[in-house]
């Protein structure tokens, strides 16, 4: 079995409203060494499968079918056994 | 003229579409459950605000996978009137029915309040009939309804007229302070090349009776029955 852990993150070029936020809040607790904060979303899918190119391929496919929006969203994943 | 009013899960707007359409412009009209597999008989479809499946994942992500929206796609490419209100809108853009995203406000605030809209393009079935030079007093109700595209297809849809509605103040400058979430170039409603699909933030159906606070949001749906009873002569 597979596991898909994907990241996915507003695009460098999309204005990141959230981020921006949690920026400022850890200013505001002390840090002051904060360059940028992204906030994004982390899935993780269970695959029954053990062929490592047939997930990739799926995975790509579901991230592009519903996943993520390619408008603003960017994502990268990787593939882990269990 | 009929009006289908398209019910998700989680829609919320759906109601007040259908008072208007059935108590206001007194039109018949249906709701059309999201599991329907065929739009036909309508000759406007209005998908609805509210939160379609939770919101969950992206705002109207999943609800783009209705049987219903596949009879919606193909009523639009057939030509059909339909208007994405809200959470509708957001339907559209991910349904690809609609260029564009909508996404987090960047004020990080739910916003619900009057906005003023700038008519952008009058050549359009919901916008025809409406006075030159007439803003259109709409409120908004919504904590995702940043529009975002890139420049190359911001300039596109300005030249192909598809920005339809832009937030200005009461006096009708097209300023930052009068954009409510951050949309680019203030865009408040877009539409798709053939000018027959029509995605908006603001909620017309909640502004067409005095006692709501104004009647502008009828102009839209005055201007679509007379489009559409000016197709049928």
């Amino acid at each position: 079995m597979l596991i898909a852990q994907i990241k996915v993150l507003l695009k460098e070029s999309v204005l990141d409203p959230q981020g921006q936020a949690v920026e400022k809040a850890l200013g505001t607790l002390g840090y002051n060494n904060i360059e940028k904060v992204r906030v994004g979303k982390y899935l993780e899918i269970m695959l029954a499968e053990n062929n490592r190119e047939a997930a990739n391929k799926q995975v790509r496919e579901m991230c592009e079918r519903l996943l993520i929006n390619a408008v603003i969203e960017d994502y990268t994943f990787t593939l882990v056994e269990v | 003229m009929k009006f289908g009013v398209v019910v998700f899960p989680g829609s919320n707007c759906d109601l007040d579409a259908y008072h208007l359409v059935k108590d206001v412009i007194k039109q018949p009209v249906d709701y059309v459950w999201h599991q329907e597999e065929s739009v036909t008989g309508y000759d406007c479809i209005i998908l609805p605000g509210g939160f379609s499946y939770g919101d969950y994942l992206r705002c109207g992500a999943i609800a783009r996978f209705s049987p219903v929206m596949k009879a919606v796609k193909e009523f639009a490419l057939r030509g059909g009137l339909v208007i994405g209100i809200c959470n509708g809108f957001q339907v559209l853009v991910e349904a690809g029915l609609l260029p564009g995203a909508l996404y987090r406000n960047t004020v990080l605030q739910f916003r619900c309040q009057f906005t003023h809209l700038k008519v952008e393009n009058y050549e359009t079935p919901f916008t025809e009939t409406i006075e030159r030079g007439r803003l259109l007093k709409i409120p908004i109700a919504h904590g995702e309804g940043n529009y975002y595209v890139d420049n190359e297809t911001l300039r596109q849809l300005e030249s192909n007229g598809q920005i339809i509605f832009r937030y200005a103040t009461e006096q009708g400058e097209v300023s930052d302070t009068a954009n409510p979430n951050g949309s680019v170039y203030n865009i408040a409603g877009v539409c798709n090349a053939n000018k027959n699909v029509l995605g908006m933030m603001p909620h017309p159906e909640r502004a067409g009776e005095a006692i709501l606070g104004s009647e502008d949001g009828l102009m839209i749906f005055d201007s679509i029955l007379k489009h559409w009873e000016g197709s049928r002569l």
